[in-house]
């Protein structure tokens, strides 16, 4: 997995509450059998008309935010199918770190596995973020997971949480299966116990 | 000392390591594959020279991304697209191993009908699967959720999850529920009062005497929507009803095994002084056949109500109502039965079990669809269709106007060809009514099998309790 560390990038506004998965990335994106690739594709349905041309009011399009690094969005971001192609097109796009008032569960766990940073920060502290994004490309913010704090263009500093083994994992590029399969020794202790205890399962 | 919750006394019985800090590393019992968010997955072992752990307790099932119209079992009648995910799931099965049951097998169908029809599911078992509903399994007191493809890699590999412990959160709906109101309209109401984030941070344990009352299909019902209120997972209680379903499952113990387990089975219970981090009752006589009118499952109404209007929210929701407003055609104020439909689907992982169908099919008997209104019936799984045709009821639903067609999630979610047209409007028993969902610019209102039907024979969204008091 790519390291997270510290980045610091255009971010573009997305004041919207409860984007779904699928708003991120349509069903019909869906038919990949690979990772890559999906980030023409984020956000689909807003970015483009039927025709396939870009709308020229959705914030990914405009030229201030077309290499956006960081996005901030509205509550609950993220709710909905379980897809990691939301993930996948996020970064492929090139965003790194989204920061909102609150993120769906599965959405949130699947970020960390793609080395991208997902912040949860009070709505005040958001909306603050928020207007430093509106003011386009020369305001660049930055996100240091190391010291866990956002610094805004104007220098203002928020400190935000994250969980120490997730924090870890993004800051060294750890693959969660092989930090697992070193405890094997633990699960094969396990299943014979259960060999034992729940010989139905 | 406190008691333990339900959810306490699975996680406690999966547990192979934990942290100090919490991070802990859980068992998995079953592990539910589909061919839409497992291919990277398996890809990802073939690049690392994994293998699965444990061969026997996954099961594999293509259901998101088939067609369900005839001779799909020919895989040249796919779509390009549809048969390279269909053969990398038959190739991944063959390769690793595992249970598999193919689009040629009538025991094929929606991931989360066939777990628990085949006997796969069982209670106190941890199961997940690469599909947000795997939330359906709680209703046999299973600790079950979706996960991402990454995760879907962890578990064939490991047979384990990296886990943090959620919180325990109660959902009691009290008392009995009022003729044609239905599980469906339980599980919307509790997310209409408790918002799609109410439950984030939390597993929903379901009970009170309207829960205990549910059929096994009711049951799954609840709980598969559990995720739409944001919680990882929703959880029942087993009980005798749980164990009856259960009893005689393909995989379900038999003979002295089949003891042990009942054993078990019934110690699975939140005791009486366990702690709750978060209570919610809800009186079942105050639940109505309830819609929903915008794009988020949580714009739930009585069918009686009006659509609102934005000012009627607050925060960010203001925004988000005008959207849906604008992107729904509504205009605020509107009587919910006057809303006009296009078309109706029954079916998906929330209603497309056998009784879903009966209810259905009980309003529909000697009624049609109005004119200009398409439906769609798509069972959950090909036993259920076929228990459907040795109870005639596909002869209803022919006779009403309906397409009856093979199983699988159809346009639920529109990976396959079934799927709305822009502005398209449907009466729907899924669980999503997301912007362009069902097809892009189509417009999903989230209901009951019974509602759908009933809204199908009037051409408008229809209270259903009107149509029942009617003898046709």
């Amino acid at each position: 997995m790519e390291k997270f560390e510290k980045l610091t990038g255009i971010a573009a506004p997305l004041p919207l509450v409860n984007i779904d998965t699928d708003m991120i990335i349509p069903k019909q994106f869906l038919k990949t059998i690979k990772r890559e690739g999906l980030g023409v594709n984020l956000f689909d349905e807003m970015r483009y008309d039927d025709q396939g041309n870009e709308n020229p009011d959705f914030v990914l399009n405009k030229p201030a935010y077309r290499q956006a690094e960081i996005l901030i969005a509205g509550d609950n971001f993220g709710c909905g199918s379980s897809r990691e192609h939301a993930p996948w097109a996020i970064k492929d796009f090139g965003i790194r770190c989204v920061i909102a008032p609150s993120f769906a569960d599965i959405f949130f766990n699947n970020c960390f596995k793609n080395g991208i940073l997902p912040i949860p920060l009070p709505q005040e502290q958001v909306d603050i973020l928020m207007k430093d994004a509106e003011k386009g490309a020369n305001a660049r913010m930055t996100v240091d997971l190391e010291n866990q704090v956002i610094t805004t263009s104007d220098g203002e500093e928020i400190a935000f949480d994250v969980d120490p083994f997730r924090k870890h994992c993004l800051l060294e590029g750890l693959d969660d299966i092989g930090l697992t399969l070193a405890k094997a020794p633990s699960i094969d202790g396990f299943e014979s116990q259960m060999a034992q205890e729940r010989p139905w399962v | 000392m406190t008691g333990k919750t339900l959810y306490d006394k699975i996680w406690d019985a999966h547990l192979v390591d934990e942290s100090e800090d919490g991070t802990s590393l859980l068992y998995i019992d079953r592990h539910l594959v589909h061919e839409v968010t497992s291919p990277q997955a398996f890809e990802g072992l073939r690049m690392t020279g994994r293998s699965v752990r444990a061969p026997g307790k996954t099961i594999a099932v293509p259901d998101h991304n088939v067609p369900t119209t005839a001779g799909r079992e020919n895989i040249a009648n796919m779509t390009e697209e549809s048969r390279i995910q269909v053969q990398a799931l038959d190739q991944n099965a063959r390769d690793f191993g595992i249970n598999y049951y193919p689009v040629s097998d009538i025991r094929q169908g929606i991931v989360h009908i066939v777990g628990p029809e085949q006997g796969w599911t069982l209670p106190g078992m941890t199961v997940v699967c690469g599909d947000s509903h795997t939330a359906t399994h709680g209703a046999f007191g299973a600790l079950a959720h979706g996960i991402g493809t990454s995760e879907v890699e962890h578990v064939l590999a490991t047979q384990t999850l990296i886990q943090k412990k959620s919180k325990n959160m109660k959902v009691e709906i009290t008392g009995q529920l009022p003729p044609g109101v239905t599980a469906k309209d339980i599980t919307l109401s509790i997310i209409g009062k408790t918002g799609t984030a109410g439950g984030t941070g939390y597993v929903i344990e379901y009970c009170g005497e309207a829960i205990r009352s549910l059929s096994m299909e009711g049951r799954m019902t609840v709980c598969n929507m559990a995720i739409e209120g944001g919680a990882r997972a929703g959880i029942i209680a087993p009980d005798e009803t749980t164990f009856d379903y259960v009893k005689g499952r393909p995989h379900a113990p038999k003979g002295a095994q089949w003891e042990a387990a009942l054993a078990w089975w019934k110690t699975l219970y939140s005791d009486d002084d366990a702690h709750w981090d978060k209570v919610v009752t809800i009186r079942a006589e105050d639940i109505a056949p309830v819609v929903t009118w915008g794009t988020s499952p949580e714009d739930v109404l009585p069918i009686t109500g009006t659509v609102p209007a934005p000012q009627d929210f607050q925060g960010g929701k203001v925004e988000a109502a005008a959207r849906s407003l604008d992107y729904m055609g509504l205009e605020p104020g509107t009587p919910l039965t006057d809303i006009k439909i296009d078309a109706v689907f029954i079916g998906s992982c929330t209603n497309g079990r056998i009784e879903d169908l009966r209810a259905a099919a009980e309003i529909l008997k000697g009624r049609k669809l109005a004119d200009g209104v398409r439906g769609m019936v798509v069972p959950g799984s090909g036993l259920v269709r076929a228990q459907a045709e040795e109870e005639g009821l596909d002869k209803i639903f022919i006779e009403a106007g309906f397409e009856w067609r093979l199983a699988g999630c159809s346009m639920c979610l529109g990976m396959n060809p079934d799927q709305l047209a822009p502005g398209e409007r449907c009466a729907a028993t899924s669980n999503r009514n997301f912007e362009g969902r069902m097809g892009r610019g189509g417009r999903t209102h989230l209901m009951s099998p019974v509602m759908a039907a009933a809204a199908g024979v009037t051409g408008h969204l229809t209270d259903v309790r009107e149509m029942m008091a009617e003898t046709v």
